[in-house]
């Protein structure tokens, strides 16, 4: 199991940050941008990868989430920061991809100088953001307790979301992110 | 003997090296076959042909193929045999390696 931490993001968004804005490419051909405040019920950002296995392990979790909610106007963003030169799995063409070999209920975008990625000062993939209405940051970390068991479900993702949606604020705003490093250009 | 390599920056690390000491002693191997050693450079784990953290081999043979992953410093990622990604290699691969190369 991973323990929950103080916080690991010293320099980072706290909980209330606002979201910092972004368009960024998607491997549909569109820019993506966060939504309006107010036109979305709450919004989630997953910082993540095609390479790592934490964020593998994690993703079919994080995918049903995004299905399961997506009837409630809680928009997914999944953002790939890491530096394809080093890691060439990470590359634009390979999100393509990988994303049409599968079903991805969330835009799956670029942010290929990483202005994105340091602007929220993500750390690992997966890394999670979750904003209310307003896009006031109200969670962030891993999806949940254990990469490694299937039933946790992402269960802080979904306590923070439900919580949200309730006009409540999360009993755990903040959990230490869990897995691979973003791969940061040199 | 059995060697147990590690990158720190991957978390999986300490759980890896616990489920391969709870195989051994399911499979009755020594403390003293294990060797534990943290690969901290490109060089090193180039030298190592080291295709991520965490990596097990037994007698020189890894718990699961690596196949095409590329050697370097990086999380490992392995497949369960129920088919799921995870950093973790599946316990069943740690036993039947053990059990491969000491018997039981």
């Amino acid at each position: 199991m991973i323990g929950e931490s103080a916080s690991k993001r010293p320099n980072g968004l706290r909980p209330g940050a606002k979201a910092p804005p972004f368009a960024l490419p998607g491997v549909d051909g569109e820019i993506h941008s966060l939504p309006a405040p107010g036109d979305a019920a709450a919004t989630v950002i997953v910082f993540t990868c095609n390479h790592c296995p934490y964020a593998l392990a994690w993703h079919d979790r994080v995918a049903t989430a995004a299905r399961d909610y997506a009837d409630r106007n809680v928009r997914f963003f999944a953002i790939n920061a890491n530096d394809a030169t080093r890691y060439p799995a990470d590359s634009f063409e390979a999100m393509r991809e990988r994303a049409a070999g599968d079903s991805w209920p969330m835009p799956y975008l670029h942010d290929a100088d990483q202005r994105v990625a340091r602007a929220y000062d993500a750390q690992t993939t997966p890394d999670l953001y979750v904003f209310d209405r307003d896009l006031n940051l109200v969670y962030s970390g891993a999806p949940d307790a254990d990469f490694d068991d299937l039933s946790q479900n992402a269960a802080w993702l979904r306590d923070a979301l439900d919580a949200t949606l309730a006009g409540a604020a999360p009993d755990r705003p903040e959990t230490g992110p869990v897995g691979c490093s973003i791969k940061w250009r040199e | 003997m059995i060697e147990f390599f590690f990158w720190r920056d991957c978390p999986s690390y300490e759980r890896a090296l616990a489920l391969l000491r709870a195989a051994m002693s399911e499979c009755g191997v020594d403390e003293s076959e294990l060797r534990v050693s943290e690969v901290v450079s490109d060089e090193d784990a180039q030298r190592m042909m080291f295709p991520g953290s965490p990596t097990i081999r037994v007698d020189g043979a890894d718990v699961q193929d690596p196949g095409d992953q590329p050697v370097g410093l990086t999380c490992r990622l392995y497949r369960k045999r129920d088919g799921r990604h995870s950093p973790l290699p599946d316990e069943a691969d740690i036993r039947d390696a053990l059990t491969r190369a000491y018997g039981g």
